[in-house]
């Protein structure tokens, strides 16, 4: 927060251009979240080659979902694990 | 061989074919060899901006359609003999031009032309698509709005889709008065939110509608205006100058030597 903010916040009022920054970032948070199906399997597909370097996953039982809230977005993966590898 | 680089942004009316026109005019004088494509079919600008309307004979369409050669088409400047503009169709739509013809035609000029600019309508549709298809590099105009600036995000992610990365921005109409009041998002804010590299900031200028009303772009004019001094860094900078950024603002002093004072920095 610079001295302005500061200042306003303390005055109880906003500059309107950190209220136009604020709902460009909750917009692009929206805009940039809503991917294709393809491009969320090439997600997934990713994360489980990176996570088979340690566990064998069960392909067909993993879902990733990728959910839209208030200003944030949460990618939720559930992979089902078949077994770990031993360490080495 | 020459470079094509394409003028965009999105939303409509943030001042592509301004800034179009200003890059050309100012490439012609340092000497550059310039062609400006009006991609805008059917909303044909780029000729009374440049105040060619009155000499068109063939174009963009007719170019692509094999009515006439591209030479035939090439309207050259009134002032500067380096520069011609390839001026839209404007009884014809969208889908008159396909993307592989654009592709050719920008081939075939970079042949012969330092640069060739290409001035993108408004949107994300087939005539974005066309003005892309041909470009190797591509600079996106933004105002300082949440409309504008959204809209630029979009067409980061479609240009990086279409292996056009590492855009340059351009932030047109700011207004230093309201920076500086906080009513205005700052350039700082606009870079945080998109993250790109900057290539120039113009500043909303009355002189830019006097220019345009005479048909005659403000870079070229000697009269001191800080948007024409904008637009003539920006064109060194498009040549791979470096040249420091304008200083249009500054923190208000109070305020900046306060927070020195307090340690803070914002
Ligand atoms: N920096 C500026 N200061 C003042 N007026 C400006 C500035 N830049 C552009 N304008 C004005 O804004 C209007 C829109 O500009 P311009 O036609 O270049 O936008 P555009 O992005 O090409 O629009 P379109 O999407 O319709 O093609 C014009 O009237 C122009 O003169
Ligand atoms: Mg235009």
């Amino acid at each position: 927060m610079n001295l302005r903010a500061l200042l306003n916040a303390l005055a109880g009022k906003q500059d309107s251009k950190d209220i136009a920054k604020e709902r460009l970032r909750l917009v692009l948070v929206h805009d940039r979240a809503s991917v294709s199906p393809e491009f969320m399997e090439q997600i997934k597909e990713e994360i489980i080659k990176v996570i088979s370097k340690y566990m064998e996953i069960d392909t067909a039982n993993t879902v990733i979902n990728l959910h839209k809230s208030e200003g944030t977005a949460v990618l939720e993966a559930n992979l089902a694990i078949k077994a770990i590898r031993r360490p080495g | 061989m020459g470079a094509v680089i394409v003028i965009t942004s999105g939303k409509g009316g943030v001042g592509k074919t301004t800034t179009t026109a200003n890059l050309g005019v100012g490439l012609a004088m340092l000497g550059e060899k310039v062609v400006l494509i009006d991609a805008d079919i059917g909303l044909r600008n780029l000729d009374v901006v440049m105040g060619l309307e009155n000499r068109i004979v063939y174009d963009l369409v007719d170019v692509v359609e094999g009515n006439c050669r591209p030479k035939q088409a090439l309207i050259r400047d009134k002032r500067y003999d380096t520069l011609f503009l390839l001026p839209a169709a404007q009884t014809r739509d969208k889908n008159a031009v396909t993307p592989e013809q654009m592709k050719k035609l920008c081939a075939e000029l970079k042949e012969e032309y330092d640069f060739v600019l290409v001035d993108c309508p408004a949107g994300i549709e087939q005539g974005f698509r066309n003005a892309i298809a041909g470009a190797d590099r591509a600079l996106i105009v933004t105002t300082p709005e949440v409309s504008a600036v959204r809209d630029a995000d979009r067409i980061i992610g479609l240009l990086e889709a279409a292996d056009l990365g590492d855009p340059k921005l351009i932030i047109n109409r700011l207004r230093p008065d309201m920076v500086k009041r906080g009513d205005m998002m700052d350039i700082e804010d606009i870079l945080e939110i998109l993250a790109i590299d900057l290539i120039g900031v113009i500043p909303d200028d009355e002189k830019i509608i006097i220019s345009t009303n005479r048909g005659e772009p403000v870079v070229a004019n000697d009269n001191g205006s800080l948007s024409g001094q904008a637009y003539r860094n920006i064109v060194r900078r498009v040549r791979g100058e470096n040249v420091p950024f304008l200083q249009l603002y500054k923190n208000s002093s109070i305020f900046s030597r306060l927070k020195k004072i307090m340690g803070l920095s914002g």
